[in-house]
């Protein structure tokens, strides 16, 4: 007998775990040990409130400065050392570049603070292709296809999902469903891949990544006018347990509910992906143990000699025709600096921008989700009923979106300790109070939701958590809400000329490695261009 | 209303004057049901006893005894019972409904964990036989007013030794091999506790029996859940899922060991999964090791992968041209229990702690990818692909570190499950052996603890038949060692796929072609 689970069944189990992420649940008396982390708030918020001293003494001079050292800002730098120019330097707010790929390491494995995956990029990701060339991700070609390193890519198994009481392989469930639920979902995924496949009146893919090559098809951009819930409403999509994989995909992917996003993100999110690999690789993803941090390290390696860290951009400003001022805060030394330069690449989420050069941006409505991520570090594997252990592993009745595995790539041995990596995002709530929440609650809270919820869907780890380091990530993921294909903010800044230039993933309005890679390719391209140097384009 | 019965041998039992004439009736089914219920308590403990700690006639004379002796303890301690000798027996029943209904289980799961099984075991039963002993006296004393005295000797002796014999029938019969006896326990327990209640039930106007009524549901409903989840206690006591006694048994940080004897026969399991017998492991350790050191010129630096137990390292070390063996086994525990335990490391001819062997205690999936030494012959011997994890020790990617390894004369041999079984997973080693830019060939000897065998043997020159076999094998010659490369149409090869680490192929058809095979 196959009982019909209704919507109200299968949000149940979530609701009650998120109830317990807002609430103070009180099953885990025990405390851990662990540290609570995130982006640096104080040296932000000085930012806000400008709360710096006038920069003394010579500007410094210096072709180019790109402003913020996340995944845009080093793909930017890592552009310029590609073509041989170097006369570049790089200011970092935190203490290390990185921004959301930033990662972590114990003594039991390195970990991912955030990003922790890239899916194998799609044939438009030229750029993104010829780095990973580079770093030895790709090994060689096949029938012209490129071939990946089949230890950076995810090994078997990738994926399970919890469902009433049991693993299974893959995040969709598998049994128990209605007749109807699987009709839906069969025409959901029939639909996506049309429209994976449809190219727009303009010849271009419906759904690209990176985004800049997507079709402007009014066919398809009119999917930003509705959120992606009132689309699947409209095309009657209702099946509880579909509906319940898509909000999942829509907090994994976007930290936003599909209430929230527009139709367009969302389907993009299914459409988008045409990864182009050797072998049937293309549905893989690479990862590593400490996510995508990887990928930052080695950028940063790389282009190390022109970083500064600990400063914080606080104003950059027009001078002229020709090129920029730039002023930052150089926390070691306690003093602001101030660098001439002919062109600055702003790779800086555009809230902070406009707080840094207000003349140059234009007000928009882009909003970011909040997340937390923990690593919990257990001194054997997770088990549990039903398929064995995948590197991503996700609950149908839990609010948070799972937890990866750090050493399923590096090793193949059973038992060992292991540190899992742990994640929510706070989408419930609007964001603003959420990240209110998120700066008062003190790390034994936090330590007890995340316990709790990892107990839940694994009661096989009680007494094998040995601690617990939390992550806060204010501003993690840019929302892509309706409307977001035209907002005057993202156009503005993505239409700006040298010498202002902006590099960073939420002027796609998609909070992905591909993306900020493209951005940050991009706007380094249009320095060199407007410098002058020669270089091929990658784009 | 007792004594118009003209019962005249004992002071009148103040209890039993209301008693309905049901109980007599219900007192005298609990003498048979009880009788049964003692003797298959004492038949589990014994049988219990030889299984787990072997020589079965020490085991079932001590046990008898130890519960011969208990009952009379408990005929004895019956004096001390002066009033309410029915709520007394009813509590008697209901304790030995627990423990008795427990006791296989328990035991059971008991046996790895403590560090004296014998003190467990005699323990309960002493406790049990106690209680048992209890039990005809207070019948026999609750009853004395119902019948003349003459009568109710013969009544409550004669259900005891039917009840007796039923059990002592039913037992072999029917109960182990059918019900098995974690099971046979829990259904006694609860005929002991279907006793009690009954009785409660009756008794239920006449004295206050609240608090005993739960304690008996409670212990009614443990032994319905033991009965329910009897296979999950089974699973979770694997000492209860071997066929032979177990010698030794432990939980390392990787896996389970345990090693069962029956006479000579040794066995090794790892996560239930048997490893060996020593009735015919040589047949397979020869057929792993000699057709590649054999194919090999002058093999000084031999690797082998896996095998902890030393057994394939005892074959390589007879060959005196072997200068150096590199053993790479996860489990410290394991490669020092086949190096120090007197036992094993006869088996394995002290191989582990010759001077010509260095053990490496790692993951050899990492261990592969950073050493840099180069080997004369290699052999992989990892347990078979049953999980992800060890599915990763038969992919391209590791097989490519290896042939890194193997020197360009070199040969090497993987151990890869059953052709018969699984005949797709066994040549998706060959498959992936090639693909990671080697010349594969196969072959395969019969075990009888396994079955029929595959190995894949390889080398970066295809391997010829030329092989050079030391005197004194015991399973190999220069024929049989031939016909093992030949393969009948049933294992013959056939297209298999490349197992890679994103695509796990080999441990996906392992389970679908094992899974068909088990049913």
């Amino acid at each position: 007998m196959t009982a019909e689970p209704t919507r109200r069944e299968v949000l149940k189990g979530a609701a009650a775990a998120g109830a317990g992420a807002l609430t103070l649940p009180g099953c885990t008396s025990q405390s851990f040990p662990g540290t609570l982390g995130g982006a640096d708030w104080q040296r932000g918020h000085r930012v806000r409130d400008r709360a710096f001293p006038a920069p003394q003494g010579q500007a410094e001079d210096t072709a180019i400065v790109i402003a913020g050292g996340g995944a845009a800002g080093l793909s930017a730098a890592w552009r310029l050392k590609e073509a041989g120019f170097e006369d570049f330097v790089l200011l970092e707010l935190e203490d290390t570049v990185g921004g959301n790929a930033r990662s972590g390491r114990n003594a039991v494995s390195a970990y991912p603070l955030g990003a922790h995956y890239l899916p194998v990029p799609n044939r438009e990701a030229r750029a993104l292709r010829h780095m990973l060339k580079g770093f030895g991700m790709i090994i060689g070609e096949e029938q012209g296809a490129p071939v990946y390193d089949p230890y950076q890519l995810c090994a078997d198994l990738e994926e399970r999902v919890l469902w009433r009481g049991s693993w299974q392989e893959g995040l969709y469930p598998a049994s128990g469903l209605h007749a109807d639920d699987v009709a839906q979902r069969d025409r959901f995924f029939r639909e996506m891949a049309e429209y994976r496949a449809a190219v727009g009146a303009d010849g271009k893919p419906a759904f690209a990544i990176p985004r800049a090559g997507s079709s402007t098809d009014p066919r398809f951009i009119m999917l930003d006018g509705m959120t992606f819930a009132h689309w699947l409403d409209g095309r009657g999509f209702t099946s509880p347990v579909l509906r319940a994989h898509l909000r999942y995909c829509c907090r994994d992917d976007y930290g936003t509910e599909p209430e929230h996003i527009s139709a367009w993100a969302g389907v993009h999110y299914f459409a988008g992906r045409r990864g182009w690999a050797a072998r049937g690789d293309g549905d893989r993803e690479l990862t590593w143990p400490e996510g995508n941090g990887r990928l930052v390290g080695l950028m940063g390696k790389i282009v190390a000699p022109h970083v500064r860290a600990r400063h914080s951009v606080f104003a950059a400003a027009r001078e002229g025709d020709e090129g920029a001022l730039v002023s930052a805060f150089d926390h070691a030394a306690g003093a602001s600096r101030k660098w001439r330069a002919r062109s600055v690449i702003m790779a800086m989420p555009h809230f902070v921008a406009a707080r840094v050069a207000p003349a140059e941006t234009v007000k928009g409505a882009l909003r970011y989700a909040p997340w937390v991520v923990a690593n919990v570090t257990v001194n054997r594997l997770p088990r549990g009923r039903g398929s064995s252990l995948a590197w991503d592993n996700v609950s149908t009745g839990s609010d948070s979106l799972g937890y990866v595995v750090a050493t399923h790539q590096s090793a193949s041995a059973g038992e060992g300790p292991t540190v899992l990596t742990w994640y929510m995002a706070l989408s419930r709530e609007d964001p603003a109070a959420a990240r209110k929440l998120m700066a008062t609650r003190l790390l034994a809270e936090w330590q007890r939701i995340v316990a709790d919820d990892l107990l839940t869907m694994n009661p096989d780890l009680a007494g094998a958590i040995e601690r617990i380091d939390v992550w806060r990530w204010g501003h993690a993921m840019v929302r892509p809400v309706p409307g977001f294909l035209s907002d005057p903010a993202r156009l503005a800044a993505i239409a700006a000329k040298p010498p202002m230039l902006f590099a960073h993933s939420d002027l796609s309005g998609l909070s992905l490695f591909e993306e900020a890679h493209y951005r940050g390719v991009a706007a380094a391209e249009s320095a060199l261009a407007h410098l002058g140097h020669r270089y091929e384009s990658l784009l | 209303m007792a004594e118009t019965d003209g019962v005249q041998d004992g002071p009148a039992g103040p209890g039993e004057e209301g008693a309905p004439a049901s109980l007599a009736v219900i007192l005298l089914v609990s003498v048979l049901v009880v009788a049964t219920c003692g003797l298959v308590y004492e038949l589990l403990a014994g049988t219990l006893a030889s299984y787990l700690l072997g020589d079965s006639v020490t085991q079932f004379s001590t046990v008898i005894g130890t519960y011969l002796f208990a009952m009379g303890v408990g005929s004895y301690l019956s004096r001390h019972v002066r009033a309410n000798e029915i709520g007394v027996f009813v509590r008697v029943e209901i304790l030995i409904a627990a423990l008795g209904g427990w006791s296989a289980a328990g035991l059971f799961l008991l046996f790895p964990l403590v560090e004296d099984f014998r003190i467990a075991l005699y323990g309960l039963v002493v406790a049990i036989g106690v209680l048992v002993g209890l039990e005809i006296p207070l019948l026999i004393r609750i009853l004395r007013y119902r019948f003349a005295f003459r009568d109710l000797v013969s009544n409550v002796l004669t259900y005891d030794y039917i009840g007796a014999l039923i059990a002592s029938l039913l037992f072999p019969l029917v109960l182990v091999p059918r019900l098995g006896m974690i099971r046979t326990g829990f259904a006694f327990g609860l005929a002991n506790v279907a006793v009690a209640i009954a009785l409660l039930l009756v008794l239920r106007g006449r004295q206050k029996v609240g608090a005993d009524l739960a304690a008996a549901l409670i212990v009614l409903l443990s032994l319905v859940a033991g009965l329910a989840g009897a296979d999950q206690i089974q699973r979770w006591s694997e000492v209860a899922f071997y066929g032979e006694p177990v010698i030794y048994a432990r939980s390392t940080a990787y896996q389970r060991i345990v090693i069962t004897r029956r006479g000579e026969d040794l066995r090794l399991y790892l996560n239930g999964n048997l490893q060996f017998s020593t009735r015919d492991e040589y047949r397979y350790h020869e057929a792993l090791v000699w057709p590649v050191l054999g194919r090999v010129t002058n093999p000084r630096e031999v690797l082998i992968l896996g095998g902890g137990d030393g057994l394939a390292a005892r074959e390589v070390l007879k060959d005196p041209r072997v200068a150096h063996v590199t053993l790479v086994d996860l489990d410290p525990e394991m490669t020092h229990l086949f190096r120090d335990e007197p036992t094993l490391a006869r088996l394995n001819g002290g191989s582990l702690g010759s001077r010509r062997m260095t053990v490496v205690n790692g993951d050899a999936f990492r261990w592969v990818r950073q050493a840099r030494g180069r080997y004369d012959a290699i052999l992989i011997d990892f347990p078979d692909p049953t999980e992800f994890s060890l599915g990763k020790l038969y992919t391209e990617s590791f097989y490519r570190e290896v042939a890194r390894l193997l020197d360009p004369a070199g040969v090497l041999t993987v151990q890869s499950t059953s052709p018969l079984v699984a005949p797709r997973s066994y040549w998706t080693v060959a498959s992936t052996l090639e693909a990671a830019g080697l010349k594969a060939r196969g072959y395969h000897a019969y075990v009888p603890s396994f079955g029929e065998w595959g190995f894949t043997m390889a080398a970066h020159q295809p391997p010829g038949d030329a092989v050079r076999l030391p005197a004194g094998l015991r399973f190999l010659s220069q024929a049989s060692e031939r016909a093992m490369f030949d393969f009948p149409p049933d294992m013959a090869r056939r297209p298999a796929p490349v197992n890679r680490l994103d695509n796990q192929a080999l441990v996906r058809s392992f389970a679908e072609e094992w899974g068909r095979y088990d049913g």
